[in-house]
């Protein structure tokens, strides 16, 4: 009987806070894959979190909570799960893995907002998708790579086999090749998505076969570290990695999730929040490029024009005439391609030195 | 200057029993420590920690948690105890994280080879094919141990890479979901493939913990009243005593490899079946070799391994749940965790060994005193 009355009074109590601190405020809850210190792919996504939070008023309207390095596994509906019922009321899973999971978990918890970055499952109505179009950024890249590449070859630290990372290269091949029709991209398949060890050694590989620019879609500082101090060009991944690199970065693409975090929370507290499938670029301020250094400023005014023209819809990056690595056409003369076959990409685009791994 | 373990003639039988009870309060001072440093209160830390993911015993509110630590646990206990039989009969499996992944193939060729093949013996078929994964992939390294001598050590841990490769390979290529827009992973798996939850109303949790538990208790009845225990027993301890009691060495080789196998590719397939519902690249996060820290938790002793396995499962929930109430970072949690497991290796140690210093005898007491002169010593 004392033990079941104790009971009570616990629930009661965490009743009661519970209750306390929603009606106080916000609280936003954001899942990462990996460390919040990795300056790549985390680190934006929290840096967007803090953004979100100083935006809407700060620490006494949004509340924040994360959990790091969470595993994609049978982990991940734990953890989502965790913060359901820890008084969340919108969770962002940061990481493609974590798609089922949040299905899984929106289904019990319809009143709660879930936020799934890079997924394509959108299985009840109180679960959103999101994603950024990092391949304007990537042609960009390629266009300043084919400008000032004497080799004439680039060397590109890829992480997994997957369409986003297909449809970069492709991007990135495309751009440099308007430049110099024989540009050519060498591609090393890390295997990872944070390794500094792999990256900085898939780095040196490509420097020793003469590539004398590098690229990544790998999220670690190393390969900026390692063309330093072989004396090389790269550029940065998902955050600003200039200091990384101060004679070496020529601009990077930066992941900016604050506008979108901003806009999704405070949807959230005027109670207009609605299921969405965004895929927004360079228009919306997704996708940002760094500052360009390291450069000619005629490569810089060339950079920034197609930085514009993609920004304000004038040119998209997959527009033909392009055709598959094997010579097959794809995109007809003035054709852009359509967003599923790119976000189901599996192939390679003419000039990608490299076997796509099936 | 240097130190030596000591085996002492005779262990304590208090200290034995007590020794995880000090070596828990040891890390409740050291994490308090810790915690306290961090500008975080220590109470709420371990509170977090040890009590919250367990306050489903009495609050229906929070029994998702004991359903959680019955998921993570089981995968840890299945595999951990395979590997004392393993460990027990002196042979060094250490790559059941392998045998996890071969084990969790073979399981899921019938779901994604077959998908039109829906009849109530799907499940059963899955089981049995991801224990004979299991085994087959775990008598590589027995077949290799006991016809060529090679090391085990060595051989199994290398096979876990191929097997984490061969898988990734599969849900890139040939298996992978032809409506997944190119992202790596097979179908979902359909309803008659999927493991029954124990309790769907409370929570998540899978029939793959009660084999954990099965496991346990069967492996338990045979290395302590049977004949067949006595002799991994005794191969393990003195292999020369075992050739005189007419024991075949070889065939325990391939006895421990193909037991632990089978309840490694078990784990596999429940984990698949179970939680997952699908077999892609991300299932390998590291089981095969946390339950090595299992197996030697619990003592090599299936019932204790039931226990260390709880307890481990336990950090890790507890260690989420301090994430996100004191915002210490998951290296924190790590680290803590790590002190959980230092000291109950340590005080286990201490009981079975004593610390001696000895003096080098190498060292002259001129050069002694050199580098004492230096602040060396």
């Amino acid at each position: 009987m004392k033990k079941s009355l104790l009971s009570i009074a616990a629930a009661a109590a965490v009743l009661s806070l519970g209750t306390f601190a929603a009606e106080a405020k916000v609280k936003a809850c954001f899942v990462y894959v990996g460390p919040i210190g990795d300056f790549g792919w985390t680190y934006q996504h929290h840096q967007g979190a803090l953004e979100m939070q100083e935006a809407l008023g700060g620490e006494s309207e949004v509340e924040l909570a994360y959990l790091e390095s969470v595993p994609e596994g049978a982990d991940a509906e734990r953890a989502i799960e965790r913060f359901a019922r820890s008084g969340c009321n919108i969770i962002f899973t940061t990481s493609f893995g974590y798609m089922d999971a949040t299905n899984a978990v929106a289904g019990k918890f319809p009143d709660i907002k879930f936020e799934h970055a890079t997924g394509y499952k959108r299985e009840h109505p109180n679960v959103s998708t999101y994603n950024s179009r990092f391949h304007e950024g990537r042609y960009v890249q390629g266009v300043i790579a084919a400008s000032i590449s004497e080799a004439g070859v680039a060397g590109y630290i890829a992480s997994f086999p997957i369409p986003e990372v297909v449809m970069g290269i492709n991007a990135f091949v495309l751009g440099a090749q308007s430049v110099n029709p024989d540009f050519k991209v060498k591609v090393v398949w890390a295997n990872t998505w944070f390794d500094p060890g792999k990256e900085a050694d898939a780095a040196k590989a490509l420097i020793d076969q003469g590539v004398d620019v590098i690229t990544q879609h790998t999220d670690s500082t190393a390969p900026m570290q390692v063309a330093a101090e072989r004396g090389i060009k790269a550029f940065g991944q998902a955050s600003d990695m200039i200091k990384f690199g101060p004679e070496t970065q020529l601009t990077s693409i930066i992941d900016d999730w604050g506008h979108y975090y901003t806009e999704r929370v405070k949807a959230v507290i005027d109670g207009t929040w609605e299921q969405v499938d965004v895929w927004e670029g360079m228009a919306e301020e997704h996708v940002v490029m760094a500052e360009y250094t390291n450069m000619p400023d005629d490569v810089k005014a060339k950079a920034a024009d197609i930085e514009a023209k993609i920004k304000s819809g004038e040119f998209d990056p997959f527009t033909g005439p392009v055709n598959k690595q094997d010579g097959s056409a794809w995109l007809a003369e003035g054709e852009v391609a359509e967003a599923g076959v790119l976000l189901g990409m599996n192939f390679y685009v003419e000039g990608v030195d490299d076997q796509l791994p099936q | 200057m240097r130190v030596e373990l000591i085996k002492r003639p005779q262990q304590s039988a208090l200290f034995s029993a007590v020794s995880p009870f000090i070596a828990l309060g040891l890390t409740l001072i050291a994490g308090a420590i810790m915690f306290s440093l961090l500008g975080k209160n220590p109470l709420d830390a371990l509170y977090y920690y040890f009590i919250d993911p367990l306050t489903g015993i009495w609050d229906p509110f929070n029994r998702w948690q004991l359903h959680e630590l019955a998921i993570k646990a089981a995968p840890l206990i299945l595999i951990a105890v395979g590997l004392s039989v393993c460990f027990l009969s002196n042979n060094w499996n250490i790559g059941a994280e392998g045998q996890f992944v071969a084990g969790a193939m073979a399981g899921s060729m019938i779901p994604v080879l077959f998908p039109e093949f829906h009849s109530w013996i799907v499940l059963p078929l899955m089981l049995i094919m991801g224990m004979a994964g299991g085994a087959a992939y775990a008598s590589i390294p027995a077949f290799l141990k006991v016809r060529f001598n090679t090391n085990e050590i060595l051989t199994s841990l290398m096979l876990v890479y191929v097997a984490q490769l061969f898988n990734d390979w599969l849900v890139r290529g040939p298996w992978r979901n032809p409506e997944g827009f190119s992202f790596p992973g097979t179908v979902r798996f359909h309803e008659y493939a999927i493991l029954p939850q124990i309790w769907p109303d409370a929570g998540r949790a899978h029939w793959g913990f009660i084999f954990a538990l099965i496991a346990a208790v069967a492996v338990w009845f045979m290395l302590s009243k049977t004949v067949k225990g006595f002799e991994v027993k005794v191969l393990g301890q003195s292999p020369r005593a075992g050739r005189f009691a007419g024991f075949s060495a070889s065939r325990m080789v391939f006895f421990a490899f193909l037991i632990s196998g089978a309840l490694a590719g078990l784990a596999g397939i429940s984990e698949v079946a179970g939680p997952v519902e699908h077999l892609n690249e991300k299932i390998s996060i590291g089981y095969g070799f946390t339950a090595i820290i299992v197996a030697f938790l619990g003592r090599l002793n299936p019932l204790g391994i039931v226990a260390a396995g709880l307890i481990l499962a336990l950090t890790y929930l507890g260690g989420e749940a301090a994430q996100i109430s004191l915002q210490v970072s998951d290296k924190t949690v790590r680290a803590f965790q790590g002190m959980l497991l230092f000291f109950v290796l340590a005080s286990d140690t201490l009981i079975h060994y004593r610390i001696r210093l000895v003096a080098s005898p190498a060292a002259k007491p001129a050069e002694l005193a050199a580098t004492e002169a230096a602040g060396n010593v």
